[in-house]
């Protein structure tokens, strides 16, 4: 009932459709603000100005506005209003749905949620915020405390999050605090509470957004065969309104607006905080952002013991994610800024200060947080600025609104005052004249009120004494406690109590001896405030570590460059006719091999050294799983053809440098063996610091990897329910699949474009070749069977340990194999697994390479293709082919790499040894004449890492030691993706 | 001459006369062998040229250079290298024949503390991994027992018996500790407060074993606590099984406070204390070479010189090859990678036969070609450690012959007469 009365007394507008239990009680809540610094917008600030507002609108604001009759005024002299802040990325007043109870072992093909809905449980473009929106007084106070009036409030859920509604922070009724149901459509790469299968990665969540943004142009025309689809009505509704997707990492930004281009939409991205660590892309994309400010906290790292798993990676982060909204504003990105993401509300103003102490202009903190957000959601016609018309939603504060020192006294929501600090509003500090009654007595003192408005300081001196004393003195909504002791007895106080009415103050009191005192104080003159002396020298600019690419040790500060390269004398394995060539020079020429020969004359190229070493074309790993992120299985269905590790390159996988130095230059990135057809591969070049598109192996023929055998009848698992459960399902798997994709091509135009079926037609076109994840004669067998009967080819067998035992069938159809060269017997499939595969394979005649699945293995891959002589005596020219030309040629881009030919790329390798001895390393690895691992540098960067190192961590024990919170040390993982998910290989200590 | 062509003879039937399952061990030892004409790597660092090894009854008898002796068994060994039989330090072998296949397992038991556990007695013989092993040169290994944190007893095993009995070479040899990780792996759990807690239950284990055995009597007999007796009077060696620095520091205090006999198995980090671990007598077996570095700002080669760095620091270690896809075969390229990485290639060789020896307390009887121990005896046509050479021509276990034929040999003749390969 107190609640009730509470809200009335707050409400400026009866609602007309509710009865009212009393009488009705409508005021027009017309306030004048004046003498105040109002700052209408980042731009615009007027001095000793006012406001007018009435029936929570702006009437009017400027220098000469009258002030209405009607109007209760408040001085706001020495004061600063601002517009309220605006957070386009808020659940507040939304209930988080309750997780579903999927699980990874427990196949759900279809959603669960009922109704006219999607397939699929992860897209919810039919959920509208503004229908389960209900206020909450406690979270709506917190927004406030740190500046907000109004949020763009969403379910955060799911991959399609339906829309948002926009709701400003007050406590009357949610039909007064909604105002804008439908402000922005939401998606994000989180499957949310769906307890569905699909998509259980990454690359499968871009695959379903790609087929529903196609699924949703088809729907427009209502086909029949689909029936009422409520979700693919809502989504295509949702393309009239901005479109937000939270993207959570610089990565996911540019693959979420990947998507946007292809499909002609325009997305606002919400970044994760590390979007600074690749400026360039991102101003490159021209979006919008939303940036948060939930920046790290400094590690524990005090004892060394611990500070040991923490990667340099993540001390960085924490030294430069402050940095990010300057040099968002340095580089001319739109962007707003959010409170979401911060563990602790309060947060928000420090870190706020933080960014701005780093370099981001108060100007433009303050259009992030208004006018940006305002005009991203098309709301700035009703809140972003102090304009007449507007929304009352402003702050009352005592000064710039984000100095460290600045009290935020009031947070105006739609013309309703929520006092945040009551502290300082009036400025109490000057000089008094103390008046003391006391028994008939009358005393006089001197009183000087000092200190800021919000945190007096005081002192009494007797008149005519020279000795001052200090005074307790706190000021709480006009009431005065004030207590003090003469020097001669400190542990007795004279206690007085009072009220302030303007100048004078006044009240009782008792004395240090408990005698009854009447006091007045009246204001005599102005407190004259000294420069602040104790501030710190800003000159001691803080020191901070440069953006590395990519953003994890090893990373280049400055990009190494293509050079014109001679390497001298040295042993050059060809890989062509010519053989190996002994004392030979090479020269390399942007980025291509030049020439070959005797005494070649260097030019203006650098020339190196090659003197008792060997050259060799760079190591290509035709089955690798690094560098991909978010899963390296779509493991959900059993034909995933439409899922692409090109969508989820990862550039900042340490594994790449590490197999640079093990002189890989191009790997060849597949999916695991989840399922039976897995999806788009995607070779690389081993371009360390470049980005994903950039890494990409240009103009290569596509390719799909397949699965068959024990992991994609899930065997590690007793309680299979995903079809298949046997290879004879394997391959009805393939001849439906193969089978549906042959009625899709022959259904021709105007059917509903399926990203699936257009993936298997490709195959089916010649168009896109396939790699195939095999162990045992029977399935390889089969799956050329199947090839056979449903026109297509399989370009190579990959791992195929039992490859060996129908290689001359293989040979039949021209088919390569790429293997493990000496893996046997840890699952049952590779009980039959010999390391002579490969050279029996390549006596046969195939073009045979040796590959790693092993982010360790590929650190190495020439010592696997050794194995070859001692397991079957493969001559060593040949032996190196395994891992360099053939699976140059099974890839398709023999043309241009796998070789040291000239015309080819320059992607080589400067061993110190033979390249097929165990005692041979990489002194130098090559991709387009960039030299990308070199070990001279590489002991050089060592020292630079342990140095960086040793900074940040000093520096982390310096903040913790001055108070900032800090998160215990825990270790930084490195994913490492292997397809033989059944068994753990014991490559890191952290597996 | 002739004796050698005999002698060949011998080798090449062995060789073609078996199927898999007729890969038959070796009978004893009974006429003294000498291999002549080699390049023998003692395994104590030291090289004899055109050298000869001479053993009899299963003991070497002589190493020296070449000389003519009457009336014995003579390979000419021209051109050849050889080597001590390589010990494999850390296997489950003959325990886990394949691991994805449940009921092939029998290397781990239910519950934490499990001292009377014993490796050896599950330890299959038949296993098809121990024929791959011989024939890289492997000639014994430890094999140890998995799970829980007192895993139970290894057993060293020689590599060519009829039955795990038979097999023994060094029966219960050590104890093994699996230390928990006592760094956090997410900011929510305090595994430094819950690893000390494992810990000190373990720690509580063997003070409450050491006041049993101070009993003059036992009311009731414990045989976890008997089990870990050879711990308390240094017949049993102390495996902690560890990574990092803090848990090899418990390790250490371990091993002062109850004066076992102490290995590090793992010792990822073992180079940062390598002077500590020196101090206090602590030896490393190495995680396999081929490893990934464990922390993203590590040197990318550092497993790869984590060897030659103990190697500097004076510490007793050895390597290991504990890799389950390629199951342990590997071995000598493990101790060759770390050639290209600083040690020297006796060193490397030292590292997977007498430094393994002693620390797994066999060198008495193996590790190294010395006249009196055991003829375990490997012969490479080329270097052994280096995979495009590395070629086991013929192997000795205790002086026997042993058959180097494997079932991928067997498979590999198989499908070149399919083929009609050569």
């Amino acid at each position: 009932m107190l609640f009730l009365c509470m809200l009335m007394l707050t409400l400026l507008h009866a609602q007309e459709t509710f009865p009212v239990n009393g009488v009705a009680d409508e005021r027009s809540g017309s306030y004048a603000f004046t003498n105040a610094t109002i700052v209408k917008d980042a731009q615009t600030t007027i001095q000793n100005a006012t406001l007018v507002i009435s029936h929570g609108k702006i009437v009017a604001v400027g220098a000469n506005v009258a002030v209405p009759k009607d109007a209760a005024v408040i001085d706001c002299k020495g004061k600063y209003i601002y517009p309220s802040f605006i957070d386009l990325f808020s659940d507040y007043g939304i209930t988080p749905p309750k997780a579903g109870n999927g699980n990874f072992r427990s196949y759900q093909n279809i959603s669960d949620t009922k109704g006219a809905y999607g397939w699929n449980e992860a897209l919810k473009p039919e959920t509208d915020a503004s229908r389960i929106f209900a206020s909450d007084a406690g979270k709506a106070k917190d927004l406030r405390s740190i500046g907000f009036g109004t949020v763009l409030t969403h379910q955060q859920d799911g991959i399609a999050r339906g829309t948002g509604a926009v709701v400003t922070l007050g406590d009357s009724r949610e039909n007064f605090e909604m105002i804008k149901e439908k402000a922005a459509a939401f998606y994000s790469f989180d499957r949310g509470s769906s307890s569905q299968s699909y998509p259980n990665s990454l690359m499968g969540m871009i695959a379903l957004l790609r087929q529903t943004y196609l699924d949703a142009q088809w729907y427009k025309n209502k086909p029949a065969t689909e029936g009422t689809n409520l979700s693919l009505q809502a989504w295509n509704d949702n393309q009239a309104l901005p479109q937000i997707f939270d993207a959570a990492d610089k990565w996911n930004v540019l693959r979420a607006l990947k998507i946007a281009n292809e499909y002609g939409v325009k997305y606002i991205v919400k970044g994760g905080g590390n979007e600074y660590q690749r400026m360039a892309e991102m101003k490159a994309t021209k979006a919008s952002f939303i940036l948060p400010l939930n920046f790290p906290l400094a590690v524990d790292v005090e004892d060394p013991n611990e500070a040991r798993v923490v990667a340099l990676s993540v001390m960085k982060n924490w030294e430069l994610a402050p940095y990010e909204p300057a040099m968002f504003e340095k580089e001319g990105i739109n962007f707003a800024l959010t409170a979401s993401g911060l563990k602790n509300t309060d947060d928000f103003t420090a870190n706020l200060q933080k960014a701005i102490s780093d370099g981001l202009s108060a100007a433009k903190a303050l259009e992030a947080l208004t006018r940006t957000p305002a005009t991203l959601a098309g709301i700035y016609d009703k809140v972003g600025s102090i304009e007449t018309g507007k929304l009352a939603n402003f702050l009352i504060s005592s000064g710039p609104i984000f100095d460290e020192k600045t009290v935020v006294y009031q947070n105006w929501v739609q013309g309703t005052r929520y006092t945040i600090s009551d502290n300082g509003w009036n400025d109490y500090r000057g000089n008094y004249k103390l008046t003391l009654k006391q028994g008939g007595q009358t005393k006089e003192y001197n009183v000087e009120v000092k200190g800021s408005p919000n945190k007096l300081a005081a002192n009494i001196q007797a008149t005519g004494d020279s000795v001052k004393n200090d005074i307790k003195l706190s000021v709480s909504d006009r009431m005065v406690k004030m207590n003090w002791s003469g020097k001669a007895d400190s542990s007795k106080l004279n206690s007085l109590n009072g009220i302030i009415s303007d100048k004078t103050w006044m009240g009782n009191g008792y004395s240090a001896n408990g005698d009854v005192i009447n006091w007045n104080m009246q204001y005599v003159s102005a407190f004259v405030e000294k420069p602040d002396t104790a501030k710190k020298a800003d000159a001691a600019k803080e020191v901070t570590g440069k953006i590395n690419y990519p953003f994890v040790s090893y990373g280049w500060t400055e990009a190494p460059k293509q050079e014109d390269l001679l390497i001298k004398n040295t042993t050059v394995w060809t890989n062509e006719k010519d053989g190996n060539l002994e004392n030979t020079d090479v020269l390399l020429k942007n980025g291509k091999i030049a020439s070959i020969g005797k005494n070649l004359s260097a030019g203006n190229a650098k020339v190196i050294d090659g003197t008792g070493k060997h050259l060799t074309a760079g190591i290509i790993d035709e089955h690798s799983h690094i560098a991909a992120t978010g899963g390296i299985n779509e493991c959900s269905q059993s034909v995933t053809a439409e899922v692409r590790i090109a969508d989820v390159i990862d550039p900042d996988d340490i594994n790449i440098y590490r197999q640079l130095a093990g002189g890989v230059t191009s790997s060849h990135i597949l999916h695991g063996s989840c399922n039976t057809i897995g999806g788009q591969t995607q070779l690389i070049k081993l371009r360390w610091g470049a980005s994903a598109e950039d890494m990409k192996f240009a103009n290569w023929d596509p390719f799909i990897k397949f699965a068959l055998g024990e992991n994609v009848k899930r065997s590690y698992n007793n309680q299979n329910n995903r079809f298949p459960d046997s290879r004879m399902g394997v391959e009805q798997v393939l001849v439906d699949a193969f089978q549906r994709a042959k009625d899709y091509q022959a259904m021709g135009p105007n059917k509903r474009k399926d990203l699936e079926l257009e993936t298997l037609s490709e195959i089916l076109n010649g168009k896109r070749f396939i790699t195939c994840h095999s162990y045992v004669q029977s399935e390889i067998n089969m799956l050329m069977h199947v090839g056979d009967s449903m026109g297509f080819k399989v370009n190579t067998f990959t791992h195929i340990l039992e490859g060996y035992k129908v290689a001359d069938k293989m040979k039949a159809r021209n088919i390569a194999a790429s293997t493990f060269s000496d893996w046997y017997t840890y699952k049952s499939e590779v009980q039959d697994a010999i390391a002579y595969n490969a050279a029996i394979m390549q006596k046969v005649g195939l073009i045979v390479a040796v590959n790693s699945d092993d982010a360790e293995m590929a650190r190495h891959l020439n010592k696997e293709a050794a194995k070859s002589i001692k397991y079957g005596g493969v001559p060593e020219s040949e032996a190196l082919k395994m891992c360099t030309l053939n699976p140059a040629t099974m890839l398709h881009v023999a043309d241009r790499v796998g070789s040291i030919k000239v015309g080819k790329d320059a992607d080589l390798v400067l061993w110190s040894d033979n390249p097929l001895s165990t005692y041979a390393k990489p002194e130098k690895t090559i991709v387009d004449g960039v030299v990308y691992f070199d070990i001279v540098k590489d002991a050089a960067m060592h020292q630079q890492i342990a140095a960086e190192r040793n900074r940040l961590i000093q520096k982390m024990i310096a903040a913790k030691k001055d108070g900032a919170k800090t998160t215990p040390a825990t270790v930084t993982f490195d994913v490492q993706n292997e397809c033989e998910i059944d068994h753990h290989e014991k490559n890191s200590i952290w597996d | 001459m002739k004796k050698i062509f005999a002698s060949l003879f011998v080798v090449i039937a062995i060789t073609k006369a078996s199927a898999q399952e007729t890969i038959y061990p070796a009978p004893a030892q009974n006429a003294t062998i000498a291999l002549t004409h080699a390049t023998i790597h003692i395994g104590n660092g030291e090289v004899l040229n055109d050298g000869m090894i001479v053993f009899s009854n299963g003991k070497i008898i002589d190493v020296r250079p070449t000389a003519n002796i009457a009336d014995i068994k003579v390979f000419d060994c021209s051109g050849k290298h050889i080597y001590p039989g390589l010990i494999s330090p850390v296997t489950n072998l003959g325990l886990n024949e394949i691991s994805a296949v449940r009921s092939t397992v029998d290397d781990r038991e239910l519950g934490d503390i499990n001292p009377n556990i014993h490796a050896a007695i599950a330890y299959n013989t038949d296993s098809k991994v121990i024929d791959i092993l011989r024939a890289n040169g492997v000639l014994l290994a430890n094999v140890i027992p998995d799970g829980g944190i007192i895993s139970g007893t290894s057993s060293v095993m020689q590599l060519d018996a009829w039955n795990w009995e038979d097999a023994l070479y060094k029966k219960d040899a050590g104890i093994h500790f699996r230390l928990p990780y006592l760094v956090r792996y997410s900011a929510e759990e305090d595994a430094l407060k819950e690893g000390m807690k494992q810990i000190e239950e373990v720690r509580q284990f063997f003070r409450d074993a050491k006041a049993y055995f101070g009993e003059s009597k036992h009311e009731h007999t414990n045989i976890k606590f008997e089990a870990v007796k050879g711990l308390f009077d240094r017949t049993q060696i102390f495996y902690a099984h560890c990574e990092l620095v803090k848990e090899m520091m418990v390790a250490v205090e371990f091993a002062n406070e109850f004066g076992f006999k102490t290995v590090i198995v793992g010792g990822t980090d073992s180079w940062k204390i390598a002077d500590y671990l020196k101090q206090n007598n602590i030896s490393v077996i190495l995680n396999q070479v081929y490893s990934l570095p464990a922390m993203q700002d590590d040197d990318y080669d550092l497993p790869y010189k984590t060897p030659y760095l103990l190697q500097q620091a004076g510490v007793l270690y050895c390597i290991s090859d504990a890799d389950q896809s390629t199951r342990f075969r590997n071995l000598p390229f493990d101790a060759g990678t770390a050639v290209g990485f600083g040690l020297t290639k006796e060193q490397a060789l030292q590292a997977v036969t007498l430094n393994t020896a002693k620390i797994l307390g066999i060198d008495n009887s193996t590790g190294s070609l010395e006249k009196g121990k055991d003829a375990n005896i490997v012969v490479s046509d080329g270097d052994l450690l280096d995979m495009k050479t590395s070629n086991v021509a013929y192997a000795f276990i205790q002086g026997r012959q042993i058959n180097l034929d494997n079932k991928q040999k067997q498979l590999f003749e198989k499908y070149k007469y399919k083929y009609n390969l050569k």
